[in-house]
């Protein structure tokens, strides 16, 4: 019983490295510099990288950029609540508040075009997570995240919360629409 | 104040047992199990309900309970048993007393009072706020402080532990280097002193909120010094149950360690790197560059994941190399299949590393890869996983002790001995099943730590998933994980039947002897010739050609895997 009792050759650190082990330190190193590459190679040459754009704000002064946009670009309302569809150009700064427990206001984006999408909360963390898409970002209260992003094909999509931000969480969600350019 | 030297000697393994260790090991090794119980039943209740053709529970339960499951198991269940498996990788693996008896006490009843405070802190109701309890939602004051009276009993138990280490050290109850679990055990506890520090940085501002004596707590700042104290928590539990797949090979098999340098280096190597890599937690959070991001889940964490694989392979090459050299030395794999695998000691284990490796190994790196990281941010592909990593390893190999403990620290018979050799596949299996499917749902988006992922009666509802891949997915998940909660169910019947109402193990003349008297070992150092494996088993060159084949196809799973996410990525909308 060996792995539980101290070593029998008291220098065990000049035991020479066996061959299984050896090669297999080998392999799996190479391999953990291969994953090591992967990640600035895709910043490089790949097309989905998270910005490192984020700026300070606060509920306030993010709701009053929200609310200037959603003043002029607004093309219509839906539901019961009145959420504004918000039409912004292609290009421009796009605002989405996450809060106890909606998504306000909702987005109509144009296919093709690229957007610089400010995400921020007015409470407690939440999850912007938009389906099927499959794409996920954390949103924090008082910091601005501005992701750029381009939709590629036109669709209504879901906006889920997926991070738990309280009992309502799971009636968190919302949609962003995605039109073919005239 | 006297010391108590007693010592017996359990007659079918000779190891020794000082009398105060012995009593503390098992006191923390019942708590754990309770832990295990009231937390695998609420397992069963959030199981229920996020199937949701069954759906079972409102809302505010679900996420009290599930709260209470992440906090129990998690942390109860895992430390309590880590802290007796501490115990028993020094005193009773170095047959040394155990330091500081009473602060040993003092420790476990401040984390049993800290369990119960934090337990009904959640079940009063106001603090479902998960075990991650980010800021700014806030819970009831007694949940922060549970967590800290248990952090603290915790470290107690941990300075122990090292104060066991000295005083085998000068009493000189071993010779030469301590043996390589009791080194593992090291590790862990090193990085729980490191950990519990995380911790208090933490938690104790965040418990001072709570009552109103700090106004404001960045949100980014929880995250980030949260997931130094999460993550290296998780790097405890690695380090623990890699000691106990040692431990329970040497213990099965004889098995020694094919090198004990590597083996030991690649423990080091968690100490110097995997606690540093909180950051893959926060991949996709504003606020972080970068290469902030890459620097720190690049170095750190592939050089720990680097230890792991070392681990995987050498864990089951000493196997190999006990069994070839007990003339199982046919072919590539009889070695294997001429193990035991109706001992549930040795097939938890196996299954314990497969599962591990396969599933949550695998998993946890793509995870952990900074782009890849968006596609499934915060899905249930987390808890998938998760429960990978610490249910199939951790608990499925502290199960597999369990079975070896109970006749030689609890002195019972094992009940149920026909159970117990299905327990580990009943358990693996579901558990395996329940993680996959976690991870298929959520490839396909599902959120975790969801009630409703119908949005039932909202008019702005996603209905991508009900009905669809993911709710077959969600379906075979829950059935899966009952399955388990079978498997958890027999081994719970079996050790606290055995516990309790096991046939006592008597020894004739069993006697408690002072240490003087010849219990304390006279071991004499063997010096083996540098050939020790012996050159005429294995093949062409090498003495564990089965493992090193199956440690390739689990590379050839790792890469395919990990490019197949890269392939989903590139199909994702473009953004920077
Ligand atoms: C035997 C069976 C088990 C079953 C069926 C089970 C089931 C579940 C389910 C359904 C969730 C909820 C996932 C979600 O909605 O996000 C969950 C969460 C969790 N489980 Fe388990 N579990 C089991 C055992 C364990 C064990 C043994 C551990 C730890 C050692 C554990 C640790 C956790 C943790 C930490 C969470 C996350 C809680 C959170 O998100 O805050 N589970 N489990
Ligand atoms: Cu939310
Ligand atoms: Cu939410």
């Amino acid at each position: 019983m060996s792995a539980i009792s101290p070593p029998t050759q008291r220098v065990w650190w000049k035991q020479p490295l066996d061959r299984v082990e050896g090669m297999w330190i080998v392999i799996a190193f190479v391999w953990c510099l291969v994953m090591f590459f992967m990640m600035p190679y895709w910043h490089v040459f790949g097309k989905q990288n998270l910005a490192n754009e984020a700026y300070r704000t606060t509920p306030e002064a993010f709701t009053a950029k929200t609310q200037a946009m959603v003043d002029k670009y607004t093309v219509r309302v839906e539901t019961d609540q009145k959420i504004p569809v918000v039409r912004p150009p292609a290009g421009s700064d796009v605002y989405l508040i996450a809060r106890l427990w909606a998504w306000w206001p909702m987005l109509e984006l144009e296919e093709g075009k690229t957007y610089r999408l400010h995400l921020a909360s007015l409470d407690y963390l939440h999850g912007f997570s938009l389906q099927p898409e499959n794409i996920n970002i954390q949103v924090h209260p008082n910091y601005d995240h501005v992701v750029t992003l381009t939709p590629t094909r036109a669709g209504t999509y879901g906006i889920v919360c997926n991070e738990y931000c309280g009992i309502n969480h799971a009636t968190m969600v919302s949609r962003l629409y995605v039109v073919k350019s005239k | 104040m006297a010391v108590n030297r007693n010592f017996r000697v359990c007659p079918s393994t000779g190891l020794s047992y000082h009398e105060p260790a012995e009593k503390l090991m098992r006191w923390n090794a019942v708590a754990a199990v309770v832990s295990l119980l009231v937390g695998g039943v609420l397992a069963v209740l959030i199981v229920l309900t996020r199937w949701q053709a069954v759906h079972l529970l409102p809302p505010d339960w679900f996420y009290l309970l599930l709260t209470a499951h992440g906090l129990d198991m998690l942390v109860f269940w895992i430390i309590f048993f880590e802290i007796a498996v501490l115990y028993f990788c020094a005193s009773t693996l170095l047959r040394c007393r155990l330091a500081a008896p009473n602060w040993a006490w003092a420790g476990f009843w401040l984390m049993i009072v800290g369990a119960l405070v934090n337990n009904v802190a959640v079940f009063r109701g106001d603090s479902s706020v998960m075990f991650t309890s980010y800021v700014p939602m806030g819970a009831h004051p007694a949940f922060y402080l549970g967590l800290i009276l248990f952090a603290v009993g915790a470290l107690i138990a941990c300075f122990v532990f090292l104060g066991t280490l000295a005083v085998a050290k000068s009493e000189k109850t071993y010779h030469g280097s301590v043996p390589l679990v009791t080194f593992g055990a090291i590790t862990a506890a090193i990085i729980a002193i490191f950990t519990i520090a995380s911790g208090a940085i933490i938690l104790i501002p965040t418990f001072l909120w709570s009552v109103g004596l700090i106004g404001h707590i960045d949100s980014l700042m929880y995250r980030t010094v949260w997931w130094a104290f999460g993550h290296s928590s998780q790097q405890i539990n690695v380090a623990a149950h890699v000691s106990v797949w040692y431990a329970i090979a040497a213990i099965v098999f004889g098995a020694k360690p094919m090198s004990e340098k590597v083996s030991r280096t690649a423990f080091l190597l968690y100490i110097l790197f995997l606690q540093l890599a909180s950051a893959h937690h926060l991949l996709a959070d504003p606020g972080l560059t970068s290469h902030w991001k890459i620097f720190n889940t690049s170095y750190a964490m592939y050089l720990a994941v680097l230890a792991s694989m070392v681990h995987g392979l050498t864990v089951p090459g000493a196997i190999e190399v006990a069994q070839r050299q007990k003339g199982y030395n046919k072919g590539l794999f009889e070695w294997l299949r001429k193990a035991p695998w109706g001992n549930p000691s040795f097939s938890a284990m196996f299954i314990s590393l497969i599962g591990f490796g396969f599933l949550g190994g695998i998993s946890g790196v793509m995870m952990g890869t900074e782009q890849l990281n968006l596609i499934i941010h915060n899905t249930i592909y987390v808890p998938g996983h998760f429960h990978a990593t610490v249910v199939i390893g951790t608990t499925l190999a502290f199960m597999g002790l369990t079975y070896f403990l109970i006749p030689t620290l609890f002195r019972r018979e094992l009940m149920f001995p026909g159970m117990a050799k299905w327990q580990p596949y009943v358990f693996g299996l579901g558990m395996a099943g329940f993680s996959l499917f976690m991870m298929g749902a959520g490839t396909l988006g599902v959120p975790r730590r969801h009630w409703d992922i119908t949005f039932a009666g909202n008019p702005l509802a996603y209905d991508g998933w009900a009905g669809g891949t993911a709710w077959l997915m969600i379906a075979a998940m829950a059935i899966c994980g009952l399955l388990a909660t079978v498997g958890g169910a027999m081994y719970l019947l079996i050790t606290v039947g055995s516990v309790f109402l096991g046939k006592r193990i008597a020894t004739p003349d069993f006697a408690y002897v002072k240490a003087r008297d010849g219990v304390a070992p006279t071991m004499k150092p063997v010096e083996v010739a540098f050939e020790a494996h012996g050159s005429n088993i294995g093949t062409a060159g090498f003495v564990a050609p089965g493992t090193f084949v199956l440690a390739l196809v689990f590379l050839l799973s790792f890469v395919l895997y990990y490019f197949v996410n890269w392939k989903y990525l590139s199909t994702v909308w473009p953004l920077s």
